[in-house]
């Protein structure tokens, strides 16, 4: 079994574990992140609403409503910085009955008081200038200008390829069986050998209820609260301009109507409580429901263009609150836990006020070369056609498109799986730079990607899998 | 920017035909656009026989089908360029192409000819529910594998959907030594020719489990089983009637969709029933010069017909390049589909100008027996064919002459549709 010494493990590579790397990569601090899957955002970071909050829905005084509001005002800066897709293309709340709207109005006062700017509330007619396709039952609406939208996977992958660059290691495949409190700090034992740390940082998603109960008397509980969404044709992807949400009700936000940053449109989520941590599985019943609630906000959305359903599980904490700090009864192990929504907009601020907390208890002195920015991937297809063509010229493979529907091409699969931290399975690759995210679903250009996968690896066609261990394309070569 | 008299999209079986044709119809600058590494298309893939019996009075399989026209293309030596991928034609006809050794190039072209055939549907399509796991292929895709690229793409498989290429696959994997346990079909019928059913299926007793459909699909990694569940007359499943069958693959064989985006792009009229565009009996798009032929204009039953259809369009996308200028207006009747016929095409027929004799292709809507197939111009009926059984997976098709019309100057409506008597 290998040892290893760490300043800092960080335990779950989703978007908040790699928002904390990245922040405690500014330090001089050995950090290491442990994730189980073959890759950095492959739990409840790549399937969510893809939204950044505007921060009117959580409490005030609230850890949710810190962070969100801090997560939102950060991203535009963060997205230059890291160069992943995010836009700001403002939220309304729609309200449906008169009897109703004192709890708009709450919303309103509470957004105030959480201090996101600009809100407004607008009629029902002044919604549908903004957006023609608003139903005619919408009597008023929250409108949230500082709204936005992101791709979760860019910006995942961005905070971990930074914070890698910037000296933070990465092990993935590990699966964190033990926390053990030392004389000096943790052990945390994992199947791929045992991580001597000064400090823990938990950011295990929906595990983070067990990861922090190995060390702690203080129980965390933390129930996967499913969420079935539909994601339609980018020829469905104007239907609607900005994220148009529900009224919030008991469980959740409603259903939600929003373009994506690439385009398509996405309806959902479903908020059901289960107990299988690993459910991420879709139900008739309820993409059922996110067709029948989309259609009370959105006339006419293009059901028949859905080109893939998917589900996610948010960590849902029973205190109803993100569980952010050095634990109580366990010094130097720190929380991120119960991080559900508006998790992937909060996850900037978490990552900020970890590390922060970490490098001061450690009197950790901040790294002189450390570089903050981070190039994003070459997409020639938002090139002009002179700087497209220069490219290829240089760099042939760029001509070579494989995912006819996304228009990407060999040289950005390439890409994909050479740079730092690169694309070890098929998802890697997709949630990198799209190929086979478009309307084909990967009918096409599967064969071909495995190719460029196994050639660039140096794998065996066999060993080529969708995502994790197991998950084997094919069963082997034919008659053998 | 480079300039040609007819640029084709697409080298599979249907552009290969329209290239064969313009040539023969006297253009001599004409290029094939491919965007595999060879001609032929899916043809290639299909390394099954059955293919040109009408056209070549042999059974032939894909590649040798393929081949045929391949070698017409080089005796020709008609110029195409492989590895190539359109990404844009605009209404000025101008052609955005893109590859490894030209880089990024523009093409003006006098005439276009739509030959980019189709795409599977994929199981978001068809919403159905369960994990995500590795192990579901639309049929294509797991044909590909398995025979151009050499690899057995699973074990223990079910087939939903009884589309053509499932039913082959479901022969093909069995051939290769996989177990396929059942093929499902949403339908009270399939959707494949019956040939296929008796020879994929019958032959190797696979069972066709009509009105049934996959309601669940289990496996976190792989696939480890899926669920069927028999559907009502509305479709929907029925609760107490789901079979669990354990499973590493599903193939999905559910429908193929003619792949527009770039007919989109040049904005032509599209038929929401073929998803392909409007043509005319020259086969030609709502966009002037711009011809379809193949899957892209409607999914096709036999390569045969496609080959048919695609040497009009050669034809006449090189009568138009010679002409030098639209043809003048002339009298145009419109086709309608009605009564269990799903759509016509072509949409529309030129009286005055067209050819002696056109085919109308078409589709039934369900499965019929022991009913006409009946021809009204303006409310008149002017012929009828009796047909013990129509079928929506084989396709359908009238002749209409060009002295028929004679009677009717004034004629606005052909209605195609079916009839009990």
């Amino acid at each position: 079994m290998k040892e290893m010494n760490f300043d800092a493990v960080i335990i779950g590579g989703g978007v908040t574990g790699c928002a904390i790397a990245r922040e405690l990569s500014r330090y001089e601090l050995h950090t290491c992140v442990v994730e189980r899957e073959e890759d950095v955002c492959s739990g409840t970071s790549k399937a969510n609403s893809a939204i950044v909050h505007a921060g009117h829905d959580a409490a005030p005084g609230s850890a949710k409503a810190r962070f969100n509001v801090e997560g939102n005002r950060m991203m535009g800066q963060l997205a230059q910085d890291l160069d992943f897709e995010f836009k700001r293309n403002g939220s309304l709340i729609l309200c449906f009955a008169e009897e109703d709207m004192p709890a708009l109005q709450a919303l309103y006062e509470k957004g105030i008081k959480n201090g996101v700017p600009d809100l407004k509330i607008i009629t029902g007619d002044e919604a549908r200038t903004m957006e023609p396709n608003l139903t005619d039952t919408v009597i008023a609406a929250l409108y949230a200008p500082t709204g936005g939208i992101v791709c979760p996977f860019g910006l995942t992958i961005a905070l971990a390829e930074n914070a890698c660059d910037n000296g933070v290691e990465f092990m993935f495949n590990t699966r964190v069986e033990q926390v053990k409190k030392t004389d000096g700090g943790y052990d945390v034992v994992t199947d791929g050998g045992v991580f001597h740390s000064t400090y823990v940082i938990n950011a295990a998603g929906v595990y983070a209820d067990e990861i922090h109960n190995m060390v702690s008397e203080k129980k965390l509980h933390i129930i996967p609260r499913k969420g079935d969404y539909c994601l339609l044709d980018k020829e469905a992807g104007h239907h609607v301009e900005r994220t148009i949400f529900q009224l919030p009700g008991k469980l959740g936000k409603g259903v939600l109507v929003t373009p994506t940053v690439h385009g398509n449109l996405l309806t959902g989520p479903t908020a059901t409580d289960i107990e299988d941590k690993e459910a991420t599985r879709t139900t008739a019943k309820e993409l059922a429901f996110v067709m029948e609630k989309a259609n009370v906000s959105v006339k006419n959305v293009p059901f028949r263009q859905v080109i893939t359903s998917f589900s996610g599980l948010r960590a849902h904490e029973t205190g109803d609150d993100f569980v952010v700090g050095e634990a109580e009864d366990a010094e130097n192990f720190f929380d991120a836990a119960g991080i559900e929504s508006p998790g992937l907009t909060s996850a900037p601020a978490i990552g900020v006020y970890i590390a922060e907390l970490v490098a001061g208890k450690a009197g950790a002195a901040k790294k002189e070369n450390w570089n903050g920015r981070r190039k994003g991937f070459i997409r020639p297809e938002h090139m002009s056609k002179e700087e497209r063509a220069a490219l290829i010229k240089e760099r042939p493979e760029y001509g070579a498109i494989v995912c006819r529907c996304e228009g990407v091409s060999e040289g950005e699969i390439m890409d994909a799986i050479n740079r730092t931290l690169g694309a070890v399975s098929l998802d890697g690759i997709k949630r990198r730079v799209r190929q086979g995210m478009g309307r084909c679903q990967a009918g096409f250009c599967t064969p071909r990607t495995m190719e460029i996968l196994a050639r660039e690896r140096g794998m065996k066609m066999e060993d080529i899998c969708k995502n994790g261990t197991g998950s084997n394309m094919i069963t082997g070569k034919k008659d053998k | 920017m480079t300039a040609h008299d007819i640029v084709i999209i697409g080298g599979g079986p249907a552009g290969l035909a329209a290239a064969a044709a313009a040539r023969k119809a006297g253009i001599q600058d004409i290029l094939i656009l491919e965007r595999d590494s060879c001609l032929g298309g899916i043809l290639n893939q299909c390394i099954h026989n059955g293919f040109g019996l009408h056209t070549f009075k042999e059974e032939l399989t894909g590649p040798e089908y393929a081949a045929r026209y391949i070698r017409m293309v080089e005796e020709e030596q008609i110029p195409y360029k492989l590895n190539t991928m359109v990404i844009d034609i605009n209404k000025d006809k101008e052609v955005t192409v893109i590859n490894r050794e030209d880089g990024l190039n523009t093409i003006k072209a006098r005439a276009v000819i739509l030959a980019m055939g189709c795409r599977e549907r994929a199981r978001g399509a068809l919403n159905i529910p369960g994990y995500r796991p590795a192990g579901i292929y639309s049929a294509g895709t797991a044909q590909r594998l398995m025979n151009i690229e050499g690899y057995s793409v699973g074990k223990e498989v079910v087939i939903l959907g009884s589309g053509d290429i499932g039913l082959i696959m479901a022969r093909r994997m069995t051939l290769e030594g996989a177990k396929v346990k059942v093929v499902a079909e949403l339908m009270p019928y399939s959707g494949g020719l019956k040939r296929n059913i008796v020879q994929c299926l019958d032959d190797y007793g696979i069972p066709l489990k009509l009105s049934h459909t996959v309601v669940d699909i289990q496996g976190k990694e792989r696939v480890t089983g899926i669920t069927l569940a028999e559907v009502g007359p509305d479709r929907r499943p029925i609760p107490g009637t789901e079979e669990h069958y354990a499973c590493d693959t599903l193939l999905l064989s559910v429908g193929l969709l003619p792949e527009n985006e770039l007919s989109k792009g040049i904005g032509v009229s599209m038929s929401p029933i073929t998803s392909g565009p409007e043509v005319n009996d020259q086969l030609e798009t709502s966009a002037e010069g711009v011809f379809a032929c193949g899957n892209v204009l409607h999914v096709h039953d036999l390569v045969d017909y496609v080959s048919e259809e695609a040497t009009l369009a050669g034809t006449n996308a090189a009568a138009y390049v010679k002409a030098g200028r639209e043809r003048e207006a002339g009298h145009v009747a419109e086709l309608k589909a009605e009564n269990g016929v799903r759509y016509t095409v072509p949409q529309s027929i030129d009286i005055r100008n067209m050819q002696d004799k056109i085919t109308v292709r078409f589709r039934v809507a369900d499965v019929y027996k022991d009913r006409y197939i009946s021809v009204y111009y303006d409310g008149v009926r002017v012929s009828k064919r009796k047909k013990k059984v129509l079928a929506p997976g084989e396709m359908e098709q009238v002749v209409l002459k060009k002295d028929s019309f004679a009677d009717y100057p004034d004629l606005k409506n052909i209605v195609i549709c079916t009839e009990v008597e």
